[in-house]
Formats: structure tokens, C-alpha cells, sequence
């Protein structure tokens, strides 16, 4: 079964995180042969803990180590995603779409805009056209490689008979990392609607349950769960050494390490970074551009609810297969740079949707009282929802950074993530509620909602890639400018964040990354 | 919820719901409804009121008072282990008592008020710690349930049905002309 390494072993790659970038890159690395220690945050869970309940199963999986958000972000979790093995691929929504050629491109694409700090990626979309296939082909992504597409449920239905009345063309139930079909010893997807808790049959692909144990089968894999990095440690020459991490009883150990690749979010990735200051490094590792932490983008989001005419029983199906894709184009004349995307999404349950109604939203008739029970709470059932995604801008003042004085229950300090709008996002955003809102009143919508950002779960750029060393962290293979044995292994390489969801380029980089990192190790250069 | 409370306990005034002192805490009888509840620690004027702000802030007339009742109990059993919340939670029903008027202010229990003085007393102090507290408890007792959930719509877990594959996730018969996919 699983092997173990030695922690004097310093042949090993040392990934941080197991998932979709961490996870990915380990069980690729291992299928070359090559062996790898996995030391993730999380504890390991199997699909019997997965439960048809939001609110165990947010306490049961999310990162809820302490963090502040400053800006627009929600001040107490700025951020909704999981300390888990598997990492974030436990509760991701499925989406599994390529970037457009122009959002490889943004600075050409864009221009020069006021505040927004752009760059053009190093690589483009012919040379991750391979990487993308192979990603899709591995998460069963529907739409490509001859899979059918998942059925529409309800909530698709009223979303794509308003956005076809208005003209809409490109609009169907996506393209998702969920079975239509059973396929790779997963099955179909059973339409049980909770897929953001975590999918209880494994029909949705998650690192927890493909990945990690066909890594584990190969012989040279080992992960250890609840296990959390606190420092990357260097020689003087100033390549990575191993790390120092503290187990589930607090006790801290040395993982000897050939090659880091750090794969923690875009949080954590650029704060491990910042706390393996030293005196080579005072400013943290692989930080001479000043770009660590920087740039942190979560994209343009906003949710449009709608109150139908009829029963619609939004909980049911698969939760985000529909999606509207006319938008996603740049077209400068709706006032804004970049695009986005309309896709389902419900309301996770009625306790939630009747706080994040009230609260999120300036169309609420107020909190509480009679009004607000009558519209908005009865209405339950009712209830069609979408979720908007598109590119945000890259800002230097967003970003994450040390807090002075608080300390986690690890001792170190408290990261503090800062976001805040730019002017573009604020545009697309109106523009995204309109045409939501839009979508619904064709179908019959009297009233609409429009709900402010949730905490946000597509985390990027905060170690972002750039082919000149002066304006990035990494390189287009993920290695850092500084430091060539030492990897940037997640979303923190984006340059810029494109309309999609995050997760497929997450994994088409992976993939393109372990070919590159086992050529260098067979070469030796690392 | 206990319902151990016998017939001959006495209930107060004209409401149905009635409450009598039982030790430190209360017991709280709705005849109609045919259930009480009882309390350790909160006072019985303070579990009436808040129940009654909790109607006044979640009210759903299909709904009887045994399901705002359970956030009493839910608060009280939290105030057993948090002797601030105890306190908060008596303060406050007492600050709801007072009634400010033009020139003067006087006080008459929150409980005794009319219906529409108690909905202004509440705005009065709407975004309060203890009126953030009570509204929490009432969103997360009330709305969590699943028997009141399901009351709204919501259909809880699936999967040990097999999820809605068989079971109406495509069910929709209103919309005109449905779109072919």
C-alpha cells in the first residue's frame, strides 16, 4: 500500500496542499516515478462523512483558522474554502472551463487601465490547448471528449428559457467535472443537489477520491494529513531545503525536500512564503520582486435571485449545470474590460438564504418583519438563482499581508486579506445584475435580489506568474524567479483571472508542471 | 421540548400562551397548542418576550408558537454555560419595556404593550447586541429546523433517496415552451 518516506529523506518533492493544484501534481509526479511527501492542513475524510447538511459539513471542511478581510470582503471569512485533504476540490462547484485566448492576454487585450496592475501571461492558450484536454479528460469534464452533457433541472430551466427569450445563444448546462455518466470507477451523477457540501456518491471529481489514492497505489506517494507548514528552511546558497511543519498534537518536524512546490490558496501559499523570512530573505522567499502577496484577485461575483411565478425547487439537481456564455466576450462598449458568465446556483438551504437575503442584498425589504417573511422567506420554494463570475482587475493594494501582533493557534501571525473593487469590476458587476435580473423578469420574475459577493472561494495572483523577473514570483512552469528548486503549485500563479472558474487551469498547469519538474529532475537541474 | 407540565398549571391573563415561575427559571404553557416548555435560567417575563420578539421578527402565521418557543430554549440552554448572555438577555426585554414618547418616558412590561407598540419598540432598538443576538437565534432556530424548513420547501437531505434523479429535479410545469437542450 501508501509508502512512507524518511524525514532525513531529501530526494523527496515536497507538495503543500492536496488539491486540485497540489493534489494533481503529486499523483502526476508519482505516476513518472517520481517520490513525493504530501503534507496537508486537513484531516482525511471519506465519502461516508460526507452529509447532506450545509452547515455540518461547512464546519466539517472549511479553513476556519483565523483571518481577517479588509476592503470589500467579508471581515470574519473572507474566504470560503477547506482544510481538508482534498483541499477545495471537496466542495468546488464542478465548472470546468477554459480560459478564452483574449484572457491569456489581458494587458494587450485591455490596454492600459487606471489602477489595475495587468500583464499578459507567459504562456498562451496554444500551448495549453494539450493541458487543458488532458484536465478534462481526467475529471470526466462533460461537453468534451465525447461526454454527454448533465440533464437541466429545474433551476436551469427558468435561467435558460429567460436567457433564450432575450436572445441569448450560447447557454446549456456546461461544462461540468461531474458524471454525466459513470466513467473512471465513479458514478453518474444522481442529481442529489448538495454538491457544494461535498458530493456523497463521488460522481463530482475530487482530488480526495481520484488522485490522491491512485498516487498512493503507484508507491511513491505518501500524505500526511494534518499536517500544517509553518516555514520553508534554505542553505546558504539560497535553494529550498525542507520544511518544518506541526502535526496534529502541535509537535513540529523536518521534512528533508529535493523540491517545494507550494499549493495552499492564495492566502496561504504567499503567507507561508512571508513567514520563511531570514536573514537571505528578509522580505520571504522568493519575494525580490515585491509581488508576494500582491494582486490577490477573487473575481467578479454577484448572485441574482428571482422570485418565479411557480414552484421551481432550486435545492434539486446539480447545482451549478447551466450556465449563459454570451457575455464572457470583451466587448469595451457595455463600459467595462474582460467578460463574465451567468451560472445556476441555489440557495443552500433555507436557514442561509434567509439571512443572505436580508443581508446582501439593498433589494430586500429590509431584515426582518412581516414584509420580509412574506416576500422573501415564503417564497422559498419559488426561487430561481444564478451566480455571476467574470474577470476582475489585478490591484497592487489587494493582496495578503502579516498581521503585527496576532498570532494563530500555530504562532504565527494572522494573515489580513485586503479587497476592494475596481471601478471595472463594479461596472461588469451592474451590468452582470441587469442582465441577470433580466434573465428572470422574461420568465415571469415580478422581483429580483441582487446579493454582494460571497466570501470568496476562486482565490488568485498572489504569486503570479511574469516572464520578466521584476513583475511576478514564477515562471510559466510555476518555479520562482528566485529560487529554482521552490514551486508556485496553484491558483496564486494566475496573471490575471479570466471570466472562468479557476479549477481546470489549476489542474492543466499541474499536469504541464509535473512534465516540466520530472525533465529537470531527470536532468538534474533541480 | 418538555411537556411535562400538568393541566392545572396556571396561566396568566387573557394570551394563550401562559407562564408560571418554577425555581430559577419558568414554564411557559400554551393550551390551545397543547405544549409547554420550561426554562432554567431565564425568567419567565424574559422567555415570554422573547418569544414574542421572535414572532414579531420571523412571523409566519402558518407557523404555531411551539416552533418559536424552541428558540427560548435554545437561548436558555446556551445561557446556562454563559452567564453575560443571561444577563444581556434580561436586560434587554427590560430596556424594551420602556416607552419613549414625545415629552416623557414611562414603563409597561414588553409583553403587556399592544402589538404595534412592541414593533415600534423593536425598531427602536433594531441593530442592538441584544437585538442581534435574539435575531440570530430566532434565523438559526427558527429557519434551521428542518420541521419548520420543510414547511417553506425545503426538502433536506437526499441522498439516502437516491437524490432527485427519479424523484422530480426536472419537474417544472409552468414554464411556456420549454427549450429543447
Amino acid at each position: 500500500m501508501a509508502k512512507t518516506f524518511d524525514k532525513n529523506d531529501d530526494s523527496v518533492v515536497v507538495i503543500i496542499g492536496s488539491g486540485a493544484g497540489g493534489g494533481v501534481l503529486g499523483n502526476e509526479l508519482a505516476q513518472k516515478g517520481v517520490n513525493v511527501v504530501c503534507l496537508e492542513a486537513g484531516p482525511r475524510f471519506t465519502l461516508d462523512d460526507i452529509e447532506n447538511d450545509w452547515n455540518t459539513m461547512f464546519g466539517r471542511l472549511s479553513w476556519l483558522d483565523s483571518r481577517k478581510g479588509t476592503g470589500d470582503l467579508v471581515a470574519g471569512l473572507p474566504l470560503w474554502v477547506c482544510k481538508t485533504v482534498g483541499g477545495t476540490t471537496v466542495h468546488w462547484a464542478g465548472a470546468s472551463l477554459r480560459f478564452m485566448e483574449h484572457e491569456f492576454k489581458a494587458k494587450s487585450a485591455y490596454g492600459n487601465i487606471e489602477g489595475a496592475n495587468l500583464l499578459d501571461w507567459p504562456i498562451d492558450l496554444y500551448e495549453m490547448e494539450r493541458f487543458y484536454s488532458m484536465a478534462e479528460d481526467k475529471m470526466g469534464t462533460t461537453g468534451t471528449h465525447g461526454i454527454p452533457r448533465l440533464p437541466g433541472n429545474n433551476n436551469f430551466q427558468v435561467m435558460e428559457y429567460g436567457a433564450k427569450a432575450l436572445g441569448y445563444k450560447d447557454v446549456h448546462t456546461g461544462n461540468m467535472s461531474i458524471n454525466s455518466e459513470p466513467r473512471d470507477g465513479r458514478p453518474g451523477c444522481h442529481q442529489i443537489g448538495f454538491c457544494m457540501a461535498g458530493c456523497a456518491i463521488g460522481a463530482k471529481w475530487s482530488t480526495l477520491y481520484t488522485e490522491i489514492p491512485r498516487a498512493e497505489a503507484t508507491g511513491h506517494y505518501e500524505i500526511r494529513p494534518q499536517s500544517m507548514v509553518l516555514k520553508i528552511n534554505h542553505n546558504k546558497e539560497g535553494k529550498a531545503t525542507g520544511v518544518v511543519y506541526a502535526d496534529a498534537d502541535g509537535n513540529t518536524h523536518e521534512q528533508k525536500a529535493r523540491v517545494v512546490a507550494i499549493a495552499g490558496n492564495s492566502v496561504e501559499t504567499p503567507r507561508l512564503l512571508l513567514n520563511s523570512e531570514s536573514s537571505m530573505f528578509s522580505d520571504g522567499m522568493a519575494n525580490s520582486s515585491g509581488q508576494v502577496g500582491q494582486n490577490f484577485m477573487r473575481h467578479m461575483t454577484g448572485t441574482v435571485y428571482g422570485t418565479m411565478p411557480g414552484a421551481v425547487h432550486w435545492d434539486r439537481g446539480t447545482q451549478m449545470a447551466g450556465i449563459v456564455m454570451d457575455e464572457v466576450k470583451n466587448d469595451p462598449n457595455r463600459g467595462f474590460a474582460g467578460g463574465y458568465y451567468m451560472q445556476t446556483l441555489p440557495g443552500f438551504g433555507l436557514g442561509w438564504y434567509a439571512g443572505n437575503v436580508g443581508n446582501m442584498s439593498a433589494d430586500a425589504p429590509g431584515k426582518w418583519g412581516r414584509n420580509y417573511t412574506r416576500d422573501v422567506v415564503e417564497n422559498y420554494k419559488n426561487m430561481a438563482g444564478m451566480w455571476l463570475v467574470g474577470e476582475d482587475m489585478p490591484q497592487e493594494k489587494n493582496g495578503v499581508k502579516l498581521h503585527g501582533s496576532e498570532k494563530d493557534s500555530y504562532g504565527l501571525p494572522v494573515p489580513v486579506v485586503n479587497f476592494e473593487d475596481h471601478a471595472n469590476d463594479v461596472a461588469m458587476r451592474n451590468h452582470a445584475y441587469k442582465a441577470g435580473s433580466a434573465v428572470y423578469q422574461a420568465g415571469g420574475s415580478q422581483k429580483q435580489y441582487q446579493l454582494s459577493p460571497f466570501p470568496s472561494t476562486h482565490n488568485m495572483g498572489t504569486c503570479r506568474m511574469s516572464a520578466n523577473a521584476k513583475d511576478g514570483v514564477c515562471s510559466s512552469t510555476g518555479a520562482t524567479h528566485d529560487i529554482p528548486n521552490l514551486f508556485i503549485s496553484d491558483g496564486s500563479q494566475f496573471t490575471t483571472g479570466a471570466a472562468c472558474n479557476p479549477t481546470l487551469t489549476i489542474v492543466a498547469l499541474a499536469i504541464r508542471q509535473a512534465e516540466n519538474m520530472t525533465k529537470l529532475l531527470s536532468q538534474n537541474s533541480i | 421540548m418538555t411537556n411535562k407540565v400538568s393541566r392545572r398549571t396556571f396561566i396568566q391573563g387573557s394570551a394563550t400562551v401562559g407562564v408560571a415561575a418554577a425555581g430559577a427559571g419558568a414554564i411557559l404553557t400554551n393550551t390551545e397548542e397543547a405544549w409547554a416548555l420550561s426554562t432554567e435560567v431565564l425568567s419567565g417575563d424574559t422567555a415570554l418576550s422573547i418569544l414574542i420578539m421572535a414572532r414579531h421578527l420571523y412571523p409566519h402565521d402558518f407557523l404555531g408558537d411551539q416552533y418559536y418557543a424552541e428558540v427560548v430554549i435554545n437561548l436558555d440552554e446556551q445561557a446556562k454555560s454563559d452567564s453575560s448572555l443571561a444577563e444581556k438577555l434580561e436586560n434587554g426585554v427590560k430596556d424594551l419595556g420602556q416607552i419613549i414618547a414625545a415629552d416623557r418616558t414611562y414603563n409597561v412590561a414588553f409583553k403587556d404593550q399592544s402589538s404595534g407598540l412592541q414593533l415600534k419598540n423593536l425598531k427602536r432598538i433594531d441593530g442592538s447586541d441584544f437585538f442581534e443576538t435574539v435575531k440570530g437565534a430566532t434565523m438559526a432556530g427558527l429557519y434551521g429546523n428542518p420541521r419548520v424548513a420543510a414547511f417553506f420547501g425545503w426538502e433536506g437531505s437526499s441522498v439516502e433517496h437516491g437524490g432527485y434523479i427519479n424523484r422530480g429535479f426536472d419537474d417544472i410545469g409552468w414554464l411556456p415552451n420549454k427549450g429543447g437542450r
